[in-house]
């Protein structure tokens, strides 16, 4: 008797961790977890690799925690759409955009370019959206 | 065959229970995993080769300081911006002018056109402490209320109007009820069943 409850319990929870590893594959599989990168995170790649640099990853949670919407999106000028900015160095070099933060004054300056250019290679531009609509459908 | 079927019915219930620990298990691993912050270094968009991200700060270390969600950075903002957890900047030039708006100065929206699902009673406070009036009127929204065209469901889960924001950097569209908050008051001739 004592013997074959101790197999039972043995098949048990073999068969317990295999349920368990096959619902957690299935999961990661079909479940809306695809976020390993932050919600909010933009993808800038529109010229970034034509000139030979990483795509730059902008940090919305980053930015949000010191600064309100507003001033990047009414004072800077970025308009409220991944895609629809067109960032060039050279505007960030004067000021614009990026530029107005980003100049060694409140925050690191436009030669730091591994801090912004980091990037995997090959991104594609757009922002990450976490919902499980997969995001709105225009990004 | 009695003694066969009594111990049938014993093992049965310990199996069933042994599934159900095993889901829950896999559901709660899965939980945890999709819950972490992932470092900038394995977060399937950084560059690992870039020695730079060490210099970046990681999600996690500012992220777990705020107040918790479920959705999203993971980060409930509004409570965030209240509680005085952060305290971010309204302006970079001191000339710019940073206008919030109260429960009474427009008052808070109620939108009555949701099918049967609640109202939708939209907070300006909250909104214009982050916002500027310009980032919603009047190109994306009327000031007049009810009277910006378009303005439906489809076209915010199309990334429009409200779209704009959730779903990309505020809480997402599976958060229906975060909006849909207001419960529609039962007239009298509504509840008798005739």
């Amino acid at each position: 008797m004592g013997r074959n409850q101790q197999m039972h319990g043995r098949h048990g929870l073999r068969r317990y961790v295999r349920v368990a590893a096959i619902v957690f594959a299935l999961l990661m599989l079909f479940a809306p977890f695809p976020i390993r990168a932050e919600f909010g995170d933009v993808v800038f790649n529109k010229h970034a690799e034509k000139e030979g640099v990483r795509p730059v990853i902008f940090p919305h949670w980053f930015h949000r925690i010191r600064f309100n919407c507003k001033v990047c999106h009414s004072e800077l000028g970025f308009k409220m759409r991944a895609g629809d900015n067109v960032v060039l160095m050279s505007d960030i070099i004067e000021g614009k955009f990026c530029g107005m933060c980003h100049n060694d004054n409140i925050a690191w300056g436009a030669d730091r370019c591994d801090l912004c250019h980091t990037g995997r290679p090959g991104m594609e531009s757009g922002i990450i959206g976490g919902s499980s609509t997969g995001g709105p459908g225009k990004w | 065959m009695g003694g066969t079927s009594r111990e049938q019915r014993r093992i049965k219930p310990a199996r069933r229970w042994s599934l159900i620990m095993a889901v829950a298990v896999a559901i709660s691993a899965e939980l945890a995993w999709a819950g972490n912050w992932k470092p900038l270094a394995q977060d399937g968009l950084h560059d690992p080769a870039n020695t730079a991200l060490s210099q970046l700060q990681n999600p996690a270390e500012a992220l777990s300081k705020l107040p918790p969600d479920t959705s999203g950075n993971l980060v409930n903002w509004v409570k965030a911006l209240e509680q005085g957890k952060i305290n971010p900047r309204n302006n970079i030039y001191p000339e710019t002018k940073v206008k919030v708006l109260d429960k009474k100065q427009p008052p808070d929206i109620l939108m009555k056109n949701t099918a049967e699902l609640s109202m939708v009673r939209f907070p300006h406070k909250q909104h214009s402490e982050l916002l500027d009036c310009s980032n919603c009127h009047e190109w994306l929204f009327k000031s007049k209320a009810g009277a910006t065209p378009g303005f439906n469901m489809f076209a915010i889960l199309q990334g429009e109007y409200c779209g704009r924001c959730h779903g990309a950097v505020a809480f997402p569209l599976t958060e229906c009820k975060r909006c849909h908050n207001e419960p529609r008051p039962v007239s009298g001739g509504a509840a008798k069943a005739h």
